[in-house]
């Protein structure tokens, strides 16, 4: 068969844009090299929908970023995916800052975006107490918001893939051919999918599969952001996403409530060679506090959960570079997709849907489309008599798993049926939050094998924490 | 409408802590048909269940039996009496007027209204990310509990080559467990001067099996993509910062942790109790009843216990103290604990000073110290004194407080718990 569409990449870009394309009447294919959805860049990284005031003006990123910040709120209501409006501060600490947030400000207007305001320390210490004395005011971008990104890339494939798109995981692209306007794209494993067009959105890896096609270089540097993240118990550090002023490197290393109310610090920000080794460094830690806690400094490395790191694939230019290949406009690239690439997303994938539309010309829309997906259910939010209503209808519902976060049998075998579903323990886990408590899974980690093992009909010994060779457990012991 | 029921005492909890203050309750004058366990596992036994190595009872019992063959005891126990067991139930709620909110398959969520309530969900231990280790997350780091589940419960081997971090006592149980199945432990590597162990543990479990015991030192950094392929450990300053130059590489699949347990308060916190920032439990009175009137606490959630005999011990005395408020008690007047000087806590945090039978207060200390003496202080002046040839962090302590002592204290007044030289 050939597909209409195949994209490469399920990160929040490549599910977003088959989620678009699949309302039309039309055969989709989402290839992905890893075993599940968002493994890459949309795993790990700060989950800010910025406002639009950091990019230059009149750059793909300022663009699509102001768009995409403002389409994100509706999206993530549809799509049932954790978000709140719970606005940015940029804080200056001298003189120099201060006119460095003006600056800002002024961009921000130039952007497009819309209610910000120059605040001085008073107002600041009002919005955030905790802030440092050394404060002397900020740049207060409210229509900024916070966002779980994996979260949105898994609705947006349970959305597409509700659709009629077909998921293919662990699909490492080998080699891109074109011959009588269709694409043949290899897989390692020797399988293969052929496209009448091809959208290249492989975050990290997009820059070496645009090379594969057709030997197109593009200058691209991996950029690793370490984080940790704080229990929360810590929950009332900080209401408003908090950065420092930016410098070359980035936006600095920020404190920010995340969706579900832990406090996430960082990121670092370091240019690194293999884009597949998202190691934190000996020591990144503690640097990162250090830098926090010059904005709040109650932020501690006692209250950390757990510790991560994110690549992010930064481009000279410092923009989005979403193009067709040379001589082929059917292939189209997206280079560089980095901060701020998720608060963009949303708008990437309209833009990238209007750009194939112009090209191949506007398909047949589905009659029976579903923006939506199924509304997941999370137990420990419901009210007490639709938590009985659905226990119920299904008793699953009334045995914890993880304790530490108060998820259901029933919301994993959920996660599990879910259409491109979780088929590993971290797929439950950023599909549910089994694990993701102070426990780290100590407790519902082997539970949660089982589940999986009985869902899927494989051996407990198959089951991975990501896939690939990372077995939980070995043989049988004697 | 959902359910609604009453009992005198709910327990959470039907590990050994929950079972002995059950039964204690009872033998305290509460009618059996009123006490009910709330158990999130399937069965009664807490984590002894999985605990198969020998080593528990040689206080209680005087005999040295298995972790399932102690809870066994006890739930013969507990099956022999009417107290209502209702297992694989998770208490979601607890609210300031001692009702409790449980869910489980059979009856869906439900409300048992209680005279008193006693706490007892144990502990958890200490995830990797709490610790400052670089590196990065593959599968094969797991928490020596964890492991112990699936070796132990599951018969599933969870790695083959082991370098295990903490010297805790489950720590030290899994290196001689994993090297009787057949995995090679490495070594391992204790942050601390000291373990954290019993000593018995570490002579039975390490130095019998020849396997390192490392002070000092910890895993600065994992390594591995998929499956866990080494880590690299270094020696420690006395700030516990990594020495540049000692760093070292091991080979291994499996990172197991055993760096701490803290105990289960999510509960407790709901209602807000009053907390004790060293136990990270609630603060309790002798008879272990927390800040929030009729709300009791024993065994690991109130602090860690070395040995589930001392939570047996523990949990009679909470189980008691529940019957005696359901019954009816006089109102306390208290005097305070505390620990100086080397004390780290003690347990209980203060004592009804009408209490009429002796106190014994437990605590742990700071460091290890060799022949030094406990004192313990009222006001100034000295109430008892006992030498001691040596002291260390995993050795949970004691001292007695006699009620003809309390009698002569005010209320108000503070018993210090030090440590001093001989």
């Amino acid at each position: 068969m050939v597909y209409d569409v195949a994209i490469i990449g399920a990160g929040v870009v490549g599910t977003l844009i088959a989620r678009a394309f699949s309302k039309y009447d039309m055969n989709v294919v989402l290839i992905e090299k890893t075993a599940d959805v968002a493994m890459g860049t949309t795993k790990a990284n700060s989950g800010i929908v910025h406002a639009g005031f950091d990019a230059q003006s009149g750059t793909m990123k300022a663009k699509l970023n102001v768009r995409g910040c403002a389409l994100m709120e509706d999206l993530c209501k549809e799509l049932f995916v954790p978000y709140e409006k719970n606005g940015s501060l940029v804080v200056a600490f001298n003189d120099q800052e201060l006119e460095t947030i003006k600056v800002l400000y002024d961009r921000g207007i130039t952007n497009g975006v819309p209610d910000m305001e120059i605040i001085d320390a008073a107002k600041l210490r009002e919005l955030e107490p905790n802030i440092s004395e050394e404060a002397k005011g900020a740049l207060w971008a409210k229509s900024a918001g916070i966002v779980s990104p994996y979260e949105l890339a898994i609705a947006a494939a349970e959305c597409a893939c509700g659709n009629g798109v077909e998921f293919k995981r662990n699909f490492d692209v080998d080699a891109i051919t074109f011959a009588d306007g269709v694409f043949s794209v290899k897989c390692k494993c020797g399988c293969e999918v052929a496209a009448k067009v091809v959208i290249n959105a492989a975050g990290l890896g997009a820059a070496e599969i645009a090379k594969k096609f057709n030997g197109e270089e593009y200058e691209v540097i991996g950029r690793l952001g370490e984080y940790g993240l704080l229990d929360r118990s810590c929950a009332g550090t900080c209401s408003h996403t908090i950065f420092q002023c930016p410098n070359e490197m980035g936006k600095g290393v920020l404190v920010t409530p995340s969706c579900h109310h832990n406090i996430l610090v960082g990121p670092s920000s370091v240019n690194v060679d293999d884009v597949d080794d998202m190691s934190v460094r000996v020591g990144a830690l503690r640097q990162i506090f250090a830098t926090a806690q010059k904005s709040v400094p109650i932020v501690s490395t006692r209250d950390m959960i757990t510790s991560f790191a994110g690549i992010r694939a930064h481009h000279v230019d410092d923009d989005f570079i979403i193009t067709p290949a040379k001589d082929n406009d059917k292939f189209i690239n997206l280079i560089g997709i980095e901060s701020p690439g998720l608060a963009s997303s949303p708008a990437i994938a309209e833009y990238v849907e209007e750009m194939v539309i112009n090209t191949i010309g506007k398909p047949v829309e589905k009659a029976n489309y579903n923006p939506s997906r199924k509304a997941p259910v999370v137990f420990r939010e419901l009210p007490p008599e639709k938590q009985e209503a659905l226990i119920a209808e299904n008793p699953a519902y009334a045995r914890v798993i993880c304790r530490c976060e108060t998820i259901t049998e029933g919301e994993i075998r959920d996660a599990i049926k879910a259409p491109a579903g979780a088929i590993d323990i971290d797929g439950v886990k950023r599909r549910t939050r089994a694990g993701m408590g102070r426990c780290q899974g100590g407790f519902c980690g082997s539970k949660v094998l089982e589940i999986l093992a009985e869902e899927l009909n494989l051996p407990k010994e198959d089951i991975t924490k990501f896939g690939g060779e990372s077995k939980i457990i070995y043989e049988r012991t004697k | 409408m959902s359910k609604i029921l009453n009992y005198d005492l709910v327990v959470v909890g039907g590990g050994p802590a929950g079972m002995a203050a059950a039964l204690s309750a009872m033998d305290n004058g509460i009618p059996e048909e009123n006490i009910i366990i709330l158990e999130r596992a399937d069965r009664l036994g807490g984590i002894l269940e999985q605990c198969i190595h020998t080593g528990f009872g040689l206080t209680y019992f005087g005999e040295e039996l298995s972790g399932p063959e102690y809870a066994q005891r006890f739930i013969d126990l507990v099956e022999k009496t009417k107290i209502a067991v209702k297992t694989d139930t998770m208490v979601l709620n607890l609210t300031k007027d001692n009702q409790v909110i449980c869910s489980n398959r059979d009856d869906g969520i439900y409300t048992i209204n209680a005279k008193a309530i006693i706490l007892a969900m144990g502990c958890r231990e200490r995830p990797r990310g709490a610790l400052d280790i670089a590196g990065s997350r593959p599968a094969g780091v797991m928490s020596a509990g964890a492991a112990q589940k699936y070796v132990n419960i599951d018969g599933y081997m969870p790695g083959h080559k082991v370098v295990i971090l903490g010297s805790g006592d489950i720590g030290l149980i899994m290196a001689r467990r994993m090297t009787l199945e057949g995995a090679k432990v490495e070594c391992v590597c204790e942050v601390m001067p000291y373990s954290g162990g019993l000593q018995r543990n570490i002579v039975q479990c390490l130095e019998d099996f020849d396997i390192p015991l490392y002070l000092s030192c910890t895993v600065i950094q994992v390594h591995g993509k998929d499956r866990v392929t080494g880590v690299t450990i270094a020696n420690v300053d006395d700030k516990m910062l990594p020495i540049p130059g000692t760093e070292r590489y091991i080979e291994c699949d499996t990172l197991m942790l055993s760096v701490g347990l803290i105990p289960e308060n999510e509960l407790s916190q709901q209602i807000g109790l009053e907390m004790d920032p060293v136990t990270r439990g609630p603060k309790v009175n002798e008879m272990r009843e927390t800040s929030h009137k009729g709300v009791f606490a024993c065994g690991n959630v109130l602090q860690v216990h070395d040995l589930v005999d001392f939570v047996t011990q523990e949990s009679q005395i909470a189980g008691k103290g529940a019957a005696q408020f359901i019954k009816g008690a006089p109102e306390p007047e208290y005097v305070n604990c505390k620990g100086i000087n080397g004390v780290r806590y003690t347990v209980p945090q203060r004592i009804n000073k009408n209490n009429e039978e002796e106190v014994k207060i437990y605590f742990r200390v700071a460091n290890v110290y060799k022949d030094k003496r406990v004192v313990v202080t009222v006001g100034g002046k000295e109430l008892w004194n006992r030498k001691k040839i040596k002291l260390a962090p995993g050795e949970m302590e004691n001292v007695f407080i006699k009620p003809e002592d309390l009698k002569e204290m005010k209320a108000g007044d503070e018993i210090v718990v030090s440590v001093e030289e001989a």
